[in-house]
């Protein structure tokens, strides 16, 4: 029982960085109907920039943060501008193959930028952890859990309730009526790429802590990790996004703490994501909960 | 009598001609005059360029890679150059597009919120909302309801109330009655002409040229991109050759 509450909470807290790589494809997924494999690359430099921000340049840990995520939304809102913005109209295959195009600059930028090895990100909680009982809590499993429950409710809150969510999801349905309306289309492109490149900041740092600090330029292929997260949750769904992030998060730390089939070889965890979306995608192609086409003739 | 001629109308077009990409002219010179407080009707057959007009009034020609070509569209006397949707939306113009496109996957109440877009004030969005759920008793009933289940009818309801939403000097409607029985198409021209009453300036463009005549004071034909035709809608509903040539009757 203490072994299944520990690898619940280990599987919660790596959900909860999943979620919220998902939710960075699925804003940008509603809102352009692009899939956005720079995402990735977010992630990747939001961790760097905010180890040089805080722990090279020494700002206060959650100065560096929230500078970097703003940083990062501008660099978000910039690429989406530069180079998605002139292929509106375009196919989204080609949208496709621009963003896979960006996730390999940003890969390089990141090791033409940070050349040392072995650099570690420090943050405030360190390698702490506390005894519950039996159970040990990580203090970097309990801030992830955290922060990815404030950003999730920020980002409910501000798609149901504000203005400029609501138009992004009308944009996501129907750009031409949309603008019909007022809506600005080119805005909540740029919104959603702000937010996208926010988030994958604070998932960048949770990972990056998750594995005790060390950086590498290839934490974002984390992204790829998210990636089931995402398409059993349903593409175009945050709630799904963060059930399907939970749940693959679960179910890998799961599959590594109980599943014993040496005859399979080792990492076996690393697959199990993926045969749960298989047979996720068999039951409902939509995802768990993913949009149904409302479609009358 | 139409509004007040010698005001500015709310709408006028000189000389417009619009073309979609390299080659393919839909309109050649439309000249229209929308005077205020009137029921304008755009009448013509499939492919005269009503559509097209309508697009070109409300900045949405990009959307099709069209583009103006000649002329000039005044919005209450002043040009509206290269004004977007979203600029011409905020300057008092709201349109019902050809085949409602509500956005099926929103509620019906976040539809209507859509149409408020422009609209900062959250009370005056509530107010309003009111009152088109008044106007649209069905609507009120189906607030919460995913608008892509509702009917045909209460679908043209709601991308009505929709452009109602923002309060708009210039409502645009294109083919407000396509695919609606003929009880609801009633309804429908009940409604637009008690928002023509109520003093918004409506342009409306219609196949149906008998419901459109009935409610509009004057009225457009429109014919392979060109005005063929303008005048009082008295007179070319009584008007038997009218009826004939441009208006598909007999």
């Amino acid at each position: 029982m203490d072994k299944f509450l520990q690898l619940l909470l280990s599987g919660v807290a790596l959900g909860g960085i999943y979620a919220l790589v998902a939710l960075g494809f699925v804003v940008i997924y509603k809102s352009s109907g692009a899939f956005n494999f720079a995402q990735g690359g977010f992630v990747t430099l939001g961790a760097y920039m905010v180890y040089q921000f805080g722990t090279d340049w020494g700002l206060p840990f959650w100065l560096a943060l929230v500078l970097v995520m703003i940083a990062m939304a501008a660099v978000g809102m910039f690429l989406e501008r530069l180079v998605i913005r002139p292929m509106v109209g375009k196919p989204t295959f080609t949208v496709v193959l621009i963003t896979l195009g960006l996730l390999l600059v940003i890969e390089q930028v990141v090791r033409a930028v940070w050349t040392q090895p072995g650099l570690v990100l420090s943050v405030p909680w360190g390698n702490g952890r506390s005894q519950l009982g039996e159970v040990t809590l990580r203090h970097a499993d309990l801030w992830t859990m955290v922060s990815a429950a404030v950003l999730l409710a920020a980002f409910f809150l501000f798609f149901r309730y504000s203005r400029t969510g609501l138009g992004m999801r009308a944009t996501a349905l129907d750009q031409e009526a949309a603008a019909a309306q007022g809506i600005s289309v080119g805005r909540s492109f740029a919104v959603s790429w702000a937010v996208a490149a926010a988030v994958a900041v604070v998932a960048g740092v949770m990972l990056v802590s998750r594995g005790g600090g060390a950086l590498s330029p290839a934490i974002g292929f984390v992204a790829l990790a998210a990636f089931p997260a995402m398409i059993l949750g349903g593409l175009d769904s945050a709630g799904g996004a963060v059930l399907g992030g939970v749940l693959i998060g679960l179910a890998e730390v799961m599959s590594q703490g109980y599943l014993d089939v040496s005859w399979l070889g080792s990492n076996v965890e690393v697959v199990v994501p993926y045969v749960l979306m298989v047979v996720v995608l068999l039951w409902r192609p939509e995802g768990l909960l993913g949009t149904r086409r409302v479609e009358r003739v | 009598m139409v509004g007040d001629h010698s005001a500015t109308p709310v709408l006028e077009t000189r000389g417009l001609s619009v073309r979609y990409g390299p080659a393919l002219t839909v309109l050649h010179g439309v000249d229209m005059k929308v005077p205020a407080g009137s029921i304008v009707a755009l009448l013509g057959p499939n492919g005269a360029g009503k559509t097209t007009l309508l697009r070109a009034l409300t900045g949405l020609l990009p959307f099709h890679n069209g583009r103006v070509t000649g002329g000039e569209v005044l919005l209450e006397g002043s040009s509206v150059g290269r004004a977007n949707a979203t600029a011409l939306v905020r300057r008092g113009m709201a349109q019902v597009m050809e085949g409602r496109r509500i956005f099926a996957e929103l509620t019906t109440e976040e539809n209507l919120r859509t149409g408020a877009i422009t609209v900062r004030d959250r009370r005056r969005v509530a107010e309003v909302t009111r009152e088109i759920f008044e106007m649209f008793p069905q609507l009120a009933e189906r607030r919460g309801n995913q608008a892509g289940y509702l009917s045909g009818g209460e679908q043209q309801m709601l991308a009505i109330g929709r452009a109602l939403m923002s309060s708009p000097k210039l409502l645009l409607l294109d083919e407000p009655s396509l695919g609606l029985a003929p009880r609801i198409v009633e309804q429908i021209a009940e409604r637009i002409s008690a928002v023509g009453k109520a003093g918004t300036t409506v342009l409306l463009v219609e196949q149906n040229a008998a419901m459109a005549l009935s409610i509009a004071e004057f009225a457009y034909v429109l014919q392979a991109g060109r005005v063929a035709l303008g005048g009082p809608a008295a007179l070319l509903r009584d008007d038997a050759d009218v009826q004939k040539l441009y208006l598909g009757d007999g």
